[in-house]
């Protein structure tokens, strides 16, 4: 469907029209502003840009003081380090007190690519999930994402939006409205559900068509507010389906699986298989390759899901 | 410049916050005494004298900004919000228990007149950036005042800031260092060497003024002058004596986080004639 777009990419533009409609947007970035596409706000909104330079902890603790003041900021660096090296900063400055800071994240996953593992963030929805009071969004395409960002700059309180670096197929057509908090189910189906997120939204409806072929029919939710996530429909995934498998870009263990588990076992449990990076570091490669190398292809969704499906009870 | 009425005036605030502290340390059996009757001095004039704000609304948009970020020395704070009067002095026994606003480091969700939490070190001066940089991006008057311990700055954080507040030319800003030369595991030289912080501030292009921490006049001459140069921060040394006011407590490592026994609260207040 139409041209490939990453989804900081989305964020770019959605920054522009935020900093045409809304004067309260300010927008950091830590020298990163080509790669995280926060430039463009920059030519344009020269005197709302603020440049950090590569000090990112500096930045998120600049971007609460701002909003104490009534900005809304947009601290914009890669994921491993707005999660990783700023994380007291985020922690205790931003979430502590609840500030209304947007903290937006692009080349999360290892589709980042050829940097390597020191560069593909694989724990960062893990360690902002856990912050009290944290929303965390994950969109699945250009769309979503923009939609999403445009969400969030209305949203009160703090909130972590994960962009990649790769352009992506549109899974959304432009009239979509994604909601924070709210699932969407893209497909119906009874033997199973596959939840999704981000870039393996798209490999969870190839996984399905997949699946359907050998006449298997599987539903498809699409899970891009990881916190607060949705319960109800995932409990109704587990009633109505009875088997469930997870799908994302991230470590197996604190991401969209674990949270998803939280619900299902406190609720209505049934088998739970969960597709994603599982406790290794990545490394240098293309990211096709590396989807491949990390179990992430939408042929491992589907081993995933008849391994569910073997697991369910009779 | 202050008159002698207003000197006597701050200074005898200053020797009541120095009753809080000490009182309401006694009554939460833990917390930070001596880096929090270092820097009264300091509040004394912020709170009483300099700072525009009113303690019927504390969240007054175009009010000047405090910014702890030595956050464990929170008593200095509470003492002087209570004492300017944000909330009930009374509330001061409650430091540090369950269910209190005063939490063992500043809340700004729970304590009226906080401007930002603070407690975890480093981190206090970037806040006063962007407090500043919102000031300036809104054409707003109000100022910004950042208080620094010396052991904080070993956080290289403090550093990226620092160079953040030099690049914006950040003149709505004023910093002060609290130079008591102690921190917890010793001195500060035997913990980290910090020979003449002033000479590093200017290095990385701050305006340095060092006066005595104790002495407001000092403070307030040092304060207007800084507010008359532009383009440039300024950093105040504030050359102070940990635990002062308490003879006991004065340049002792160990009162940095331990609180008086009744015995000893006493000593002090009758030290401070507050007995």
């Amino acid at each position: 469907m139409g041209d490939r777009i990453a989804t900081r990419d989305a964020y770019g533009n959605a920054l522009v029209k935020l900093g045409e409609t809304n004067p309260s947007i300010v927008v950091l970035d830590a020298d990163l502003s080509k790669s995280t596409k926060t430039a463009g706000f920059a030519k344009k909104f020269p005197e709302r840009f603020i440049q950090m330079g590569i000090a990112e902890a500096d930045m998120m603790a600049t971007a609460a003081g701002l909003a104490t003041c009534g900005k809304i900021p947009f601290a914009s660096t890669f994921a491993i380090f707005a999660t990783g090296r700023a994380y007291d900063q985020v922690r205790n400055t931003v979430g502590y007190p609840h500030l209304n800071v947007k903290i937006a994240a692009t080349h999360a996953g290892i589709t980042v690519g050829e940097d390597g593992g020191s560069h593909q963030s694989i724990e960062d929805i893990a360690l902002m999930r856990v912050i009290p009071g944290m929303t965390v969004l994950n969109p699945a395409d250009a769309v979503e994402a923009e939609k999403l960002i445009l969400a969030a700059a209305e949203y009160q309180g703090p909130v972590y939006i994960r962009l990649g670096r790769e352009p992506l197929s549109k899974v959304f057509t432009d009239d979509y409205q994604p909601e924070i908090g709210k699932a969407v189910r893209l497909r119906d189906g009874k033997a199973a559900t596959i939840i999704a997120t981000g870039i393996m939204v798209e490999k969870a409806l190839q996984a399905a068509d997949i699946l359907g072929q050998k006449g298997t029919t599987v539903r498809v939710v699409n899970i891009h507010t990881i916190k607060p996530i949705d319960a109800a429909e995932i409990i109704k995934a587990a009633w109505e389906t009875r088997a469930i498998v997870t799908a994302e870009e991230h470590s197996i263990i604190g991401g969209l699986g674990s949270a998803v588990s939280e619900v299902v076992v406190q609720n209505h449990p049934v088998p739970i298989e969960y597709v994603g990076v599982k406790d290794r570091f990545g490394q240098s490669g293309i990211p096709a390759k590396l989807l491949e190398e990390y179990e992430l292809s939408p042929e491992h969704i589907v081993a995933a899901v008849e391994k569910a499906i073997g697991r369910k009870n009779p | 410049m202050l008159t002698s009425a207003q000197l006597a005036e701050l200074n005898e605030h200053a020797r009541q916050m120095r009753g809080h502290i000490i009182r309401m340390l006694a009554a939460s059996k833990s917390g930070h005494p001596g880096g929090s009757l270092s820097a009264v001095e300091l509040l004394s004039y912020l709170y009483f004298y300099k700072m525009k704000i009113d303690p019927q609304n504390p969240t007054l948009p175009d009010r000047d900004r405090f910014v702890l970020s030595k956050g464990h020395a929170a008593p200095v704070l509470y003492s002087a919000l209570a004492e300017r009067g944000f909330f009930d002095k009374e509330l001061l026994q409650t430091l540090r228990q369950f269910g209190s606003i005063l939490q063992g480091h500043p809340d700004m969700k729970r304590i009226p007149g906080v401007d930002i939490s603070s407690g975890s070190l480093g981190q206090g001066l970037s806040v006063g950036n962007g407090m500043a940089l919102a000031a300036k991006l809104d054409r707003k008057p109000y100022h910004v005042y950042v208080l620094l311990g010396d052991g904080e700055i070993e956080e290289g954080q403090v550093w990226e800031a620092l160079m953040t507040s030099v690049h914006y030319k950040l003149d709505n800003l004023t910093a002060f260092l609290d130079y008591n030369h102690l921190q917890i595991d010793g001195t500060i030289e035997d913990v980290k060497s910090l020979t003449d912080p002033g000479k590093r501030f200017t290095a990385f292009g701050w305006r340095v003024v060092s006066v005595d921490g104790h002495n407001i006049a000092e403070i307030d001459r040092a304060v207007e002058e800084s507010e008359s140069v532009k383009g440039q921060p300024t950093m105040i040394v504030l050359n102070t004596c940990k635990g002062k006011g308490c003879s006991f407590m004065e340049n002792q490592v160990g009162w940095h986080g331990a609180a008086p026994k009744p015995e000893e609260a006493e000593k002090a207040l009758q030290e401070l004639g507050l007995a």
